[in-house]
Protein backbone atom coordinates (compact mmCIF):
# COMPACT_ATOMS: atom_id res chain seq x y z
CA UNK A 1 0.00 0.00 0.00
CA UNK A 2 2.63 2.49 0.99
CA UNK A 3 4.61 1.81 -2.18
CA UNK A 4 1.54 2.32 -4.33
CA UNK A 5 0.78 5.59 -2.64
CA UNK A 6 4.37 6.67 -3.13
CA UNK A 7 4.15 5.95 -6.85
CA UNK A 8 0.91 7.89 -7.21
CA UNK A 9 2.38 10.78 -5.28
CA UNK A 10 5.44 10.70 -7.51
CA UNK A 11 3.35 10.73 -10.68
CA UNK A 12 1.30 13.67 -9.46
CA UNK A 13 4.47 15.55 -8.57
CA UNK A 14 5.92 14.75 -11.98
CA UNK A 15 2.91 16.07 -13.88
CA UNK A 16 2.94 19.26 -11.83
CA UNK A 17 6.64 19.74 -12.55
CA UNK A 18 6.19 19.04 -16.26
CA UNK A 19 3.43 21.64 -16.48
CA UNK A 20 5.66 24.21 -14.83
CA UNK A 21 8.59 23.37 -17.11
CA UNK A 22 6.51 23.59 -20.25
CA UNK A 23 5.11 26.97 -19.18
CA UNK A 24 8.54 28.30 -18.29
CA UNK A 25 9.89 26.91 -21.56
CA UNK A 26 7.25 28.65 -23.65
CA UNK A 27 7.80 31.96 -21.92
CA UNK A 28 11.56 31.59 -22.27
CA UNK A 29 11.34 30.95 -26.03
CA UNK A 30 8.92 33.87 -26.43
CA UNK A 31 11.20 36.17 -24.43
CA UNK A 32 14.52 35.20 -25.95
CA UNK A 33 13.27 35.30 -29.53
CA UNK A 34 11.57 38.63 -29.04
CA UNK A 35 14.67 40.04 -27.32
CA UNK A 36 16.62 39.20 -30.46
CA UNK A 37 13.86 40.84 -32.48
CA UNK A 38 13.97 43.98 -30.39
CA UNK A 39 17.74 44.21 -30.78
CA UNK A 40 17.05 44.88 -34.46
CA UNK A 41 13.78 46.79 -34.25
CA UNK A 42 13.36 49.48 -31.61
CA UNK A 43 10.56 49.05 -29.12
CA UNK A 44 9.49 52.61 -29.87
CA UNK A 45 9.01 51.84 -33.57
CA UNK A 46 7.22 48.65 -32.67
CA UNK A 47 4.76 50.51 -30.47
CA UNK A 48 4.26 53.68 -32.51
CA UNK A 49 4.73 52.88 -36.21
CA UNK A 50 1.33 52.83 -37.87
CA UNK A 51 2.20 50.18 -40.43
CA UNK A 52 2.93 46.49 -40.17
CA UNK A 53 4.63 45.27 -43.35
CA UNK A 54 7.43 42.87 -42.29
CA UNK A 55 6.90 40.69 -45.35
CA UNK A 56 7.18 43.50 -47.88
CA UNK A 57 10.19 45.15 -49.43
CA UNK A 58 9.60 48.33 -47.48
CA UNK A 59 9.44 46.96 -43.98
CA UNK A 60 7.50 48.52 -41.13
CA UNK A 61 7.20 46.91 -37.73
CA UNK A 62 4.35 48.80 -36.06
CA UNK A 63 2.18 46.42 -34.03
CA UNK A 64 -0.69 48.93 -33.81
CA UNK A 65 -2.60 47.68 -36.88
CA UNK A 66 -2.61 44.14 -35.51
CA UNK A 67 -3.64 45.35 -32.06
CA UNK A 68 -6.37 47.44 -33.65
CA UNK A 69 -7.64 44.45 -35.63
CA UNK A 70 -7.66 42.34 -32.49
CA UNK A 71 -9.44 44.97 -30.41
CA UNK A 72 -11.98 45.66 -33.14
CA UNK A 73 -13.02 42.04 -33.62
CA UNK A 74 -13.05 41.58 -29.83
CA UNK A 75 -15.18 44.66 -29.27
CA UNK A 76 -17.70 43.49 -31.86
CA UNK A 77 -17.75 40.03 -30.32
CA UNK A 78 -18.33 41.37 -26.81
CA UNK A 79 -21.05 43.76 -27.92
CA UNK A 80 -22.86 40.74 -29.34
CA UNK A 81 -22.11 38.31 -26.53
CA UNK A 82 -22.63 40.56 -23.50
CA UNK A 83 -26.25 41.66 -24.02
CA UNK A 84 -27.35 38.26 -25.27
CA UNK A 85 -25.36 36.30 -22.70
CA UNK A 86 -26.55 38.44 -19.80
CA UNK A 87 -30.15 38.31 -20.98
CA UNK A 88 -29.95 34.53 -21.16
CA UNK A 89 -28.39 34.39 -17.70
CA UNK A 90 -31.14 36.53 -16.20
CA UNK A 91 -33.86 34.69 -18.06
CA UNK A 92 -32.57 31.32 -16.93
CA UNK A 93 -32.13 32.49 -13.39
CA UNK A 94 -35.32 34.39 -12.69
CA UNK A 95 -37.89 33.42 -15.27
CA UNK A 96 -37.24 29.92 -16.58
CA UNK A 97 -38.75 26.96 -14.73
CA UNK A 98 -36.13 24.69 -13.16
CA UNK A 99 -36.65 21.88 -15.66
CA UNK A 100 -36.19 24.16 -18.63
CA UNK A 101 -33.05 25.63 -17.11
CA UNK A 102 -31.59 22.17 -16.60
CA UNK A 103 -32.01 21.32 -20.29
CA UNK A 104 -31.07 24.64 -21.84
CA UNK A 105 -27.80 25.17 -19.96
CA UNK A 106 -26.01 22.12 -21.38
CA UNK A 107 -27.44 22.90 -24.80
CA UNK A 108 -25.82 26.33 -24.67
CA UNK A 109 -22.52 24.73 -23.83
CA UNK A 110 -22.72 22.98 -27.19
CA UNK A 111 -22.21 26.38 -28.81
CA UNK A 112 -18.84 26.54 -27.12
CA UNK A 113 -17.85 23.07 -28.26
CA UNK A 114 -18.37 23.60 -32.00
CA UNK A 115 -14.90 23.64 -33.65
CA UNK A 116 -13.89 27.23 -34.34
CA UNK A 117 -13.03 26.38 -37.94
CA UNK A 118 -16.73 25.67 -38.47
CA UNK A 119 -17.56 29.08 -37.04
CA UNK A 120 -15.00 30.63 -39.34
CA UNK A 121 -16.57 29.18 -42.46
CA UNK A 122 -20.01 30.02 -41.15
CA UNK A 123 -18.89 33.65 -40.86
CA UNK A 124 -17.30 33.67 -44.30
CA UNK A 125 -19.91 31.78 -46.28
CA UNK A 126 -23.17 32.57 -44.48
CA UNK A 127 -22.94 35.67 -42.32
CA UNK A 128 -20.93 37.86 -44.67
CA UNK A 129 -23.13 37.20 -47.76
CA UNK A 130 -26.20 37.73 -45.60
CA UNK A 131 -24.91 41.05 -44.23
CA UNK A 132 -23.91 42.12 -47.73
CA UNK A 133 -27.56 42.06 -48.75
CA UNK A 134 -28.15 45.18 -46.66
CA UNK A 135 -24.59 46.52 -46.29
CA UNK A 136 -23.53 46.56 -49.96
CA UNK A 137 -20.05 47.96 -49.34
CA UNK A 138 -19.16 45.21 -46.88
CA UNK A 139 -15.94 43.55 -48.05
CA UNK A 140 -15.77 39.77 -48.49
CA UNK A 141 -13.36 39.64 -45.54
CA UNK A 142 -14.30 41.94 -42.68
CA UNK A 143 -14.16 42.23 -38.92
CA UNK A 144 -17.94 42.63 -38.60
CA UNK A 145 -19.03 39.09 -39.41
CA UNK A 146 -15.94 37.57 -37.80
CA UNK A 147 -16.72 39.54 -34.64
CA UNK A 148 -20.41 38.66 -34.65
CA UNK A 149 -19.74 34.97 -35.05
CA UNK A 150 -17.01 35.05 -32.43
CA UNK A 151 -19.59 36.75 -30.18
CA UNK A 152 -22.02 33.89 -30.73
CA UNK A 153 -19.30 31.46 -29.81
CA UNK A 154 -18.60 33.14 -26.46
CA UNK A 155 -22.25 33.65 -25.47
CA UNK A 156 -22.29 30.48 -23.35
CA UNK A 157 -19.18 31.62 -21.53
CA UNK A 158 -20.87 34.82 -20.42
CA UNK A 159 -24.31 33.33 -19.85
CA UNK A 160 -23.11 30.38 -17.85
CA UNK A 161 -20.60 32.23 -15.64
CA UNK A 162 -23.01 35.12 -15.12
CA UNK A 163 -25.82 32.76 -14.24
CA UNK A 164 -23.57 31.14 -11.64
CA UNK A 165 -22.80 34.57 -10.23
CA UNK A 166 -26.48 35.55 -10.09
CA UNK A 167 -27.45 32.25 -8.46
CA UNK A 168 -24.82 32.90 -5.81
CA UNK A 169 -26.64 36.05 -4.67
CA UNK A 170 -28.32 35.11 -1.38
CA UNK A 171 -31.99 34.20 -1.71
CA UNK A 172 -32.79 36.67 1.05
CA UNK A 173 -31.86 39.63 -1.18
CA UNK A 174 -34.08 38.41 -3.96
CA UNK A 175 -36.95 37.90 -1.54
CA UNK A 176 -36.29 41.29 0.02
CA UNK A 177 -36.82 42.92 -3.37
CA UNK A 178 -39.88 40.83 -4.22
CA UNK A 179 -41.28 41.61 -0.79
CA UNK A 180 -41.07 45.34 -1.58
CA UNK A 181 -43.21 44.89 -4.66
CA UNK A 182 -40.34 44.74 -7.14
CA UNK A 183 -41.14 42.92 -10.35
CA UNK A 184 -38.85 40.15 -11.51
CA UNK A 185 -37.35 42.56 -14.01
CA UNK A 186 -36.68 45.20 -11.34
CA UNK A 187 -35.27 42.58 -9.01
CA UNK A 188 -32.96 41.21 -11.68
CA UNK A 189 -31.57 44.55 -12.83
CA UNK A 190 -31.79 46.57 -9.62
CA UNK A 191 -30.64 44.00 -7.09
CA UNK A 192 -29.30 40.76 -8.53
CA UNK A 193 -27.07 42.10 -11.30
CA UNK A 194 -25.44 44.75 -9.08
CA UNK A 195 -24.92 42.20 -6.33
CA UNK A 196 -23.42 39.75 -8.82
CA UNK A 197 -21.46 42.42 -10.67
CA UNK A 198 -18.01 41.13 -9.76
CA UNK A 199 -18.84 37.65 -11.05
CA UNK A 200 -20.38 39.09 -14.20
CA UNK A 201 -17.31 41.26 -14.69
CA UNK A 202 -15.10 38.20 -14.39
CA UNK A 203 -17.17 36.43 -17.05
CA UNK A 204 -16.78 39.41 -19.38
CA UNK A 205 -13.04 39.60 -18.86
CA UNK A 206 -12.60 35.89 -19.50
CA UNK A 207 -14.74 36.27 -22.62
CA UNK A 208 -12.56 39.17 -23.79
CA UNK A 209 -9.48 37.10 -23.14
CA UNK A 210 -10.97 34.28 -25.17
CA UNK A 211 -11.85 36.63 -28.03
CA UNK A 212 -8.41 38.23 -28.05
CA UNK A 213 -6.81 34.83 -28.37
CA UNK A 214 -9.29 33.43 -30.88
CA UNK A 215 -7.54 32.53 -34.12
CA UNK A 216 -9.49 30.40 -36.56
CA UNK A 217 -12.59 32.54 -37.00
CA UNK A 218 -10.67 35.75 -37.63
CA UNK A 219 -8.06 34.05 -39.81
CA UNK A 220 -10.80 32.70 -42.06
CA UNK A 221 -13.32 35.52 -42.09
CA UNK A 222 -11.62 38.79 -41.17
CA UNK A 223 -8.91 38.82 -43.81
CA UNK A 224 -5.13 39.12 -43.59
CA UNK A 225 -4.54 42.79 -44.17
CA UNK A 226 -2.98 44.66 -41.26
CA UNK A 227 -4.81 47.93 -41.19
CA UNK A 228 -5.09 50.60 -38.50
CA UNK A 229 -8.82 51.19 -38.67
CA UNK A 230 -11.99 51.15 -36.67
CA UNK A 231 -14.10 50.42 -39.73
CA UNK A 232 -15.75 47.02 -39.29
CA UNK A 233 -16.56 46.68 -42.98
CA UNK A 234 -13.04 46.23 -44.36
CA UNK A 235 -10.49 43.41 -44.06
CA UNK A 236 -8.18 43.57 -41.06
CA UNK A 237 -5.64 41.28 -39.47
CA UNK A 238 -5.44 40.27 -35.83
CA UNK A 239 -2.32 39.32 -33.91
CA UNK A 240 -3.30 35.67 -33.94
CA UNK A 241 -4.02 35.66 -37.67
CA UNK A 242 -0.64 37.16 -38.41
CA UNK A 243 1.11 34.49 -36.36
CA UNK A 244 -0.73 31.76 -38.28
CA UNK A 245 0.02 33.42 -41.60
CA UNK A 246 3.77 33.52 -40.96
CA UNK A 247 3.94 30.12 -39.30
CA UNK A 248 2.31 28.49 -42.30
CA UNK A 249 4.12 30.62 -44.88
CA UNK A 250 7.57 30.15 -46.38
CA UNK A 251 9.43 32.71 -44.28
CA UNK A 252 12.90 31.26 -43.50
CA UNK A 253 13.38 30.26 -39.86
CA UNK A 254 15.72 32.49 -37.89
CA UNK A 255 15.15 35.54 -40.08
CA UNK A 256 13.93 38.86 -38.76
CA UNK A 257 10.63 38.31 -40.54
CA UNK A 258 10.25 35.02 -38.75
CA UNK A 259 10.97 36.57 -35.37
CA UNK A 260 8.13 39.04 -35.78
CA UNK A 261 5.75 36.28 -34.73
CA UNK A 262 7.44 36.12 -31.34
CA UNK A 263 7.13 39.83 -30.89
CA UNK A 264 3.48 39.55 -31.89
CA UNK A 265 3.15 36.52 -29.63
CA UNK A 266 4.51 38.28 -26.60
CA UNK A 267 2.15 41.19 -27.21
CA UNK A 268 -0.74 38.76 -27.26
CA UNK A 269 0.59 37.01 -24.19
CA UNK A 270 0.77 40.28 -22.28
CA UNK A 271 -2.85 41.04 -23.17
CA UNK A 272 -4.30 37.70 -22.11
CA UNK A 273 -2.03 37.43 -19.10
CA UNK A 274 -3.17 40.83 -17.88
CA UNK A 275 -6.83 39.98 -18.47
CA UNK A 276 -6.65 36.65 -16.70
CA UNK A 277 -4.87 38.20 -13.75
CA UNK A 278 -7.42 40.96 -13.59
CA UNK A 279 -10.24 38.44 -13.44
CA UNK A 280 -8.37 36.43 -10.82
CA UNK A 281 -7.82 39.56 -8.75
CA UNK A 282 -11.49 40.60 -8.98
CA UNK A 283 -12.61 37.15 -7.97
CA UNK A 284 -10.28 37.13 -4.98
CA UNK A 285 -11.20 40.63 -3.91
CA UNK A 286 -14.97 40.18 -3.97
CA UNK A 287 -15.16 36.56 -2.99
CA UNK A 288 -15.61 37.25 0.70
CA UNK A 289 -18.83 39.13 0.09
CA UNK A 290 -21.12 36.13 0.47
CA UNK A 291 -19.04 33.49 2.27
CA UNK B 1 -66.61 46.97 22.48
CA UNK B 2 -66.89 47.68 18.79
CA UNK B 3 -65.89 44.93 16.40
CA UNK B 4 -63.10 45.86 13.98
CA UNK B 5 -63.52 44.74 10.36
CA UNK B 6 -61.46 41.81 9.11
CA UNK B 7 -58.37 42.75 7.16
CA UNK B 8 -57.14 39.32 6.11
CA UNK B 9 -59.06 36.10 5.83
CA UNK B 10 -58.16 32.57 4.75
CA UNK B 11 -60.98 30.29 3.70
CA UNK B 12 -60.49 26.55 3.30
CA UNK B 13 -56.88 27.16 2.47
CA UNK B 14 -54.73 24.21 1.45
CA UNK B 15 -51.14 24.49 0.30
CA UNK B 16 -48.83 21.92 -1.24
CA UNK B 17 -45.13 21.66 -1.99
CA UNK B 18 -45.38 19.15 -4.83
CA UNK B 19 -47.00 16.15 -3.19
CA UNK B 20 -46.46 17.39 0.35
CA UNK B 21 -49.59 18.78 1.98
CA UNK B 22 -48.17 21.68 4.01
CA UNK B 23 -51.33 23.57 5.05
CA UNK B 24 -54.55 21.74 5.74
CA UNK B 25 -57.88 23.48 5.46
CA UNK B 26 -56.97 26.70 7.24
CA UNK B 27 -59.79 29.07 8.17
CA UNK B 28 -58.85 32.24 9.95
CA UNK B 29 -59.83 35.91 10.00
CA UNK B 30 -57.45 38.61 11.17
CA UNK B 31 -58.52 41.99 12.46
CA UNK B 32 -57.40 45.28 11.05
CA UNK B 33 -54.80 47.25 13.02
CA UNK B 34 -54.14 44.40 15.36
CA UNK B 35 -51.20 42.07 15.88
CA UNK B 36 -51.76 38.40 15.15
CA UNK B 37 -49.08 35.95 16.25
CA UNK B 38 -48.49 32.55 14.65
CA UNK B 39 -46.96 30.00 16.98
CA UNK B 40 -46.26 26.29 16.73
CA UNK B 41 -43.44 23.78 16.55
CA UNK B 42 -40.83 23.91 13.81
CA UNK B 43 -42.09 22.71 10.44
CA UNK B 44 -45.77 23.15 11.26
CA UNK B 45 -46.36 25.57 8.38
CA UNK B 46 -46.21 29.02 10.00
CA UNK B 47 -43.84 30.48 7.42
CA UNK B 48 -45.67 28.75 4.60
CA UNK B 49 -48.94 30.33 5.68
CA UNK B 50 -47.38 33.73 6.26
CA UNK B 51 -45.84 33.62 2.79
CA UNK B 52 -49.14 32.79 1.14
CA UNK B 53 -50.42 36.12 2.49
CA UNK B 54 -48.20 38.06 0.08
CA UNK B 55 -47.76 35.23 -2.42
CA UNK B 56 -44.07 34.98 -1.65
CA UNK B 57 -44.10 31.29 -2.51
CA UNK B 58 -45.25 31.91 -6.07
CA UNK B 59 -41.82 31.29 -7.55
CA UNK B 60 -41.22 28.02 -5.71
CA UNK B 61 -41.48 25.19 -8.23
CA UNK B 62 -44.32 22.84 -7.38
CA UNK B 63 -45.94 25.11 -4.77
CA UNK B 64 -49.70 25.30 -5.11
CA UNK B 65 -52.59 26.70 -3.07
CA UNK B 66 -56.28 25.88 -3.03
CA UNK B 67 -58.95 27.95 -1.34
CA UNK B 68 -59.12 31.70 -0.87
CA UNK B 69 -57.13 34.39 0.83
CA UNK B 70 -59.00 37.64 1.11
CA UNK B 71 -57.37 40.99 1.64
CA UNK B 72 -60.05 43.58 2.34
CA UNK B 73 -62.47 41.07 0.90
CA UNK B 74 -60.60 40.58 -2.41
CA UNK B 75 -59.09 37.22 -3.29
CA UNK B 76 -55.35 37.80 -3.67
CA UNK B 77 -54.88 34.64 -5.73
CA UNK B 78 -57.33 35.95 -8.30
CA UNK B 79 -55.92 36.21 -11.83
CA UNK B 80 -56.53 39.98 -11.94
CA UNK B 81 -54.22 40.61 -9.00
CA UNK B 82 -50.68 41.70 -9.80
CA UNK B 83 -48.29 40.23 -7.25
CA UNK B 84 -46.04 43.27 -7.27
CA UNK B 85 -49.01 45.51 -6.49
CA UNK B 86 -50.15 43.10 -3.78
CA UNK B 87 -46.74 43.20 -2.10
CA UNK B 88 -46.83 46.98 -1.96
CA UNK B 89 -49.96 46.55 0.14
CA UNK B 90 -48.63 43.61 2.17
CA UNK B 91 -45.04 44.24 3.22
CA UNK B 92 -42.68 41.67 4.65
CA UNK B 93 -39.84 41.50 7.16
CA UNK B 94 -37.66 38.41 7.21
CA UNK B 95 -36.03 36.29 9.86
CA UNK B 96 -32.52 37.36 9.02
CA UNK B 97 -32.01 41.07 8.35
CA UNK B 98 -31.54 41.33 4.58
CA UNK B 99 -30.61 44.90 3.66
CA UNK B 100 -29.44 45.33 0.08
CA UNK B 101 -25.70 45.91 -0.36
CA UNK B 102 -26.43 49.60 -0.92
CA UNK B 103 -26.40 52.70 1.26
CA UNK B 104 -28.79 53.15 4.17
CA UNK B 105 -30.64 55.79 2.18
CA UNK B 106 -30.91 53.62 -0.95
CA UNK B 107 -32.31 50.82 1.16
CA UNK B 108 -35.08 52.89 2.71
CA UNK B 109 -36.16 54.47 -0.56
CA UNK B 110 -35.78 51.33 -2.68
CA UNK B 111 -39.50 50.60 -2.74
CA UNK B 112 -40.31 54.17 -3.72
CA UNK B 113 -37.68 54.29 -6.42
CA UNK B 114 -38.98 51.17 -8.12
CA UNK B 115 -42.37 52.85 -8.17
CA UNK B 116 -40.76 55.55 -10.27
CA UNK B 117 -40.50 58.25 -7.60
CA UNK B 118 -37.39 60.33 -8.35
CA UNK B 119 -37.98 63.64 -6.55
CA UNK B 120 -35.05 63.97 -4.14
CA UNK B 121 -37.06 65.92 -1.58
CA UNK B 122 -39.91 63.40 -1.53
CA UNK B 123 -37.45 60.53 -1.13
CA UNK B 124 -35.51 62.26 1.63
CA UNK B 125 -38.68 63.05 3.57
CA UNK B 126 -40.00 59.52 3.18
CA UNK B 127 -36.67 58.12 4.34
CA UNK B 128 -36.64 60.30 7.43
CA UNK B 129 -40.22 59.57 8.40
CA UNK B 130 -39.82 55.80 7.96
CA UNK B 131 -36.60 55.81 9.94
CA UNK B 132 -38.26 57.82 12.70
CA UNK B 133 -41.08 55.29 12.88
CA UNK B 134 -38.55 52.58 13.55
CA UNK B 135 -36.65 54.76 16.04
CA UNK B 136 -33.58 54.49 13.85
CA UNK B 137 -33.32 58.06 12.62
CA UNK B 138 -31.13 59.39 15.43
CA UNK B 139 -28.80 56.42 15.07
CA UNK B 140 -28.30 56.57 11.31
CA UNK B 141 -28.99 60.14 10.21
CA UNK B 142 -25.25 60.76 9.79
CA UNK B 143 -24.72 57.42 8.06
CA UNK B 144 -27.25 57.71 5.27
CA UNK B 145 -24.55 57.38 2.62
CA UNK B 146 -22.75 54.53 4.35
CA UNK B 147 -23.34 50.91 3.45
CA UNK B 148 -26.30 49.38 5.23
CA UNK B 149 -24.17 46.31 5.83
CA UNK B 150 -22.07 48.33 8.27
CA UNK B 151 -24.99 48.67 10.71
CA UNK B 152 -25.48 46.29 13.64
CA UNK B 153 -27.84 43.35 13.24
CA UNK B 154 -30.57 45.04 15.25
CA UNK B 155 -30.18 48.27 13.30
CA UNK B 156 -30.27 46.32 10.05
CA UNK B 157 -33.53 44.68 11.05
CA UNK B 158 -35.08 48.02 11.98
CA UNK B 159 -33.82 49.34 8.66
CA UNK B 160 -35.60 46.47 6.94
CA UNK B 161 -38.78 47.36 8.80
CA UNK B 162 -38.34 51.02 7.83
CA UNK B 163 -37.80 49.93 4.23
CA UNK B 164 -41.04 47.96 4.34
CA UNK B 165 -42.95 50.89 5.91
CA UNK B 166 -41.64 53.41 3.37
CA UNK B 167 -44.03 52.20 0.70
CA UNK B 168 -46.99 52.54 3.12
CA UNK B 169 -48.33 49.01 3.18
CA UNK B 170 -51.44 48.33 5.21
CA UNK B 171 -50.25 44.92 6.35
CA UNK B 172 -46.77 43.98 7.57
CA UNK B 173 -45.80 40.31 7.75
CA UNK B 174 -42.89 39.40 10.02
CA UNK B 175 -41.29 35.99 10.06
CA UNK B 176 -39.41 35.56 13.35
CA UNK B 177 -38.09 39.12 13.05
CA UNK B 178 -36.09 39.02 16.27
CA UNK B 179 -34.73 35.49 16.27
CA UNK B 180 -31.33 36.63 15.02
CA UNK B 181 -31.09 39.55 17.44
CA UNK B 182 -29.82 40.31 20.95
CA UNK B 183 -32.30 40.99 23.81
CA UNK B 184 -31.98 44.78 23.63
CA UNK B 185 -32.62 44.92 19.89
CA UNK B 186 -35.45 42.46 20.39
CA UNK B 187 -37.04 44.69 23.01
CA UNK B 188 -36.75 47.68 20.68
CA UNK B 189 -38.48 45.83 17.89
CA UNK B 190 -41.23 44.59 20.18
CA UNK B 191 -41.87 48.15 21.31
CA UNK B 192 -41.93 49.15 17.70
CA UNK B 193 -44.49 46.49 16.81
CA UNK B 194 -46.64 47.76 19.63
CA UNK B 195 -46.48 51.28 18.18
CA UNK B 196 -47.01 50.16 14.60
CA UNK B 197 -50.30 48.48 15.25
CA UNK B 198 -51.93 51.91 15.48
CA UNK B 199 -51.46 52.20 11.74
CA UNK B 200 -50.79 48.73 10.39
CA UNK B 201 -52.17 45.24 10.52
CA UNK B 202 -49.33 43.04 11.68
CA UNK B 203 -48.86 39.30 11.44
CA UNK B 204 -45.84 37.91 13.24
CA UNK B 205 -44.39 34.42 13.43
CA UNK B 206 -42.53 33.75 16.63
CA UNK B 207 -41.03 30.89 18.60
CA UNK B 208 -40.91 32.99 21.69
CA UNK B 209 -44.04 32.56 23.82
CA UNK B 210 -43.30 35.63 25.94
CA UNK B 211 -42.96 37.64 22.78
CA UNK B 212 -46.30 36.40 21.47
CA UNK B 213 -47.80 37.26 24.83
CA UNK B 214 -46.28 40.74 24.91
CA UNK B 215 -46.98 41.95 21.40
CA UNK B 216 -50.02 40.17 20.02
CA UNK B 217 -53.75 40.63 20.33
CA UNK B 218 -54.65 37.31 18.76
CA UNK B 219 -52.66 34.11 18.61
CA UNK B 220 -52.93 31.21 16.19
CA UNK B 221 -51.43 27.86 17.12
CA UNK B 222 -50.43 25.62 14.21
CA UNK B 223 -49.55 21.97 14.39
CA UNK B 224 -48.53 19.74 11.47
CA UNK B 225 -50.12 22.01 8.88
CA UNK B 226 -53.36 22.49 10.78
CA UNK B 227 -54.66 25.50 12.63
CA UNK B 228 -55.39 23.96 16.01
CA UNK B 229 -56.53 26.98 17.95
CA UNK B 230 -57.06 30.65 17.28
CA UNK B 231 -58.08 33.00 20.05
CA UNK B 232 -57.37 36.21 21.88
CA UNK B 233 -53.81 35.98 23.12
CA UNK B 234 -54.83 36.46 26.74
CA UNK B 235 -57.42 33.72 26.51
CA UNK B 236 -55.08 31.36 24.73
CA UNK B 237 -52.31 31.81 27.27
CA UNK B 238 -54.50 31.53 30.33
CA UNK B 239 -57.04 28.93 29.28
CA UNK B 240 -56.24 27.15 26.05
CA UNK B 241 -59.00 24.91 24.77
CA UNK B 242 -56.83 22.15 23.34
CA UNK B 243 -54.40 20.01 25.19
CA UNK B 244 -51.82 20.35 22.37
CA UNK B 245 -51.91 24.12 22.70
CA UNK B 246 -51.56 23.88 26.45
CA UNK B 247 -48.59 21.55 26.11
CA UNK B 248 -46.89 23.74 23.56
CA UNK B 249 -47.40 26.99 25.45
CA UNK B 250 -46.13 25.54 28.67
CA UNK B 251 -43.10 24.19 26.87
CA UNK B 252 -43.88 20.52 27.25
CA UNK B 253 -43.07 19.90 23.58
CA UNK B 254 -41.83 21.68 20.43
N1 LIG C 1 -39.57 25.04 -0.48
C1 LIG C 1 -40.09 23.95 0.11
N2 LIG C 1 -40.19 22.79 -0.57
C2 LIG C 1 -40.71 21.69 0.01
N3 LIG C 1 -41.16 21.63 1.27
C3 LIG C 1 -41.08 22.76 2.00
C4 LIG C 1 -40.55 23.98 1.47
N4 LIG C 1 -40.59 24.92 2.43
C5 LIG C 1 -41.13 24.32 3.51
N5 LIG C 1 -41.44 23.03 3.27
C6 LIG C 1 -42.06 22.08 4.21
O1 LIG C 1 -43.29 22.58 4.64
C7 LIG C 1 -43.48 22.38 6.02
C8 LIG C 1 -43.76 23.70 6.69
O2 LIG C 1 -42.61 24.52 6.59
P1 LIG C 1 -42.56 25.98 7.18
O3 LIG C 1 -41.29 26.58 6.74
O4 LIG C 1 -43.81 26.67 6.84
O5 LIG C 1 -42.51 25.67 8.75
P2 LIG C 1 -42.41 26.69 9.96
O6 LIG C 1 -43.56 26.45 10.83
O7 LIG C 1 -42.18 28.06 9.49
O8 LIG C 1 -41.12 26.14 10.69
P3 LIG C 1 -39.96 26.97 11.47
O9 LIG C 1 -40.53 27.29 12.80
O10 LIG C 1 -38.85 25.98 11.58
O11 LIG C 1 -39.61 28.15 10.64
C9 LIG C 1 -42.22 21.71 6.53
O12 LIG C 1 -42.46 20.34 6.68
C10 LIG C 1 -41.20 21.94 5.45
O13 LIG C 1 -40.33 20.85 5.35
MG1 LIG D 1 -40.49 29.42 9.51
Amino acid sequence: MRVQERIIEGLLWLSAVITIFVTVGIIWVLLSESLTFFSEVSVLDFLTDKQWTPLFAEKHFGILPLVAGTLLTTAIAISVALPIGLTIAIYLNTYAPAGFRATIKPMLEILASIPTVVYGFFALTVVTPFLQTFIPNLAGFNSLSAGIVMGIMIIPMISSLSEDAISAVPKSLREGAYGMGATRFQTAFGVLVPAASSGILVSIILAISRAVGETMIVAIAAGQQPRLTANPLVPVETITTYIVQVSLGDVPHGSLEYRTIFAAGITLFIFTFALNNLSFWIRKKYQEKYD
Amino acid sequence: MSKKPYKLEARNLNAYYGGFHALKDINIAMEEKAVTAFIGPSGCGKSTFLRTLNRMNDYIDGFRVEGDILLDGRDIYNKDIRVDELRKEVGMVFQKPNPFPKTVFENVVYGLKIQGIKDKKVLAEAAESSLRKTALWEEVKDKMDKSALALSGGQQQRLCIARALAISPSVVLMDEPTSALDPISTAKIEELIYELKNDYTIVIVTHNMQQAGRVSDQTAFFYMGELVEYAKTKTMFTSPKHERTQNYITGRFG
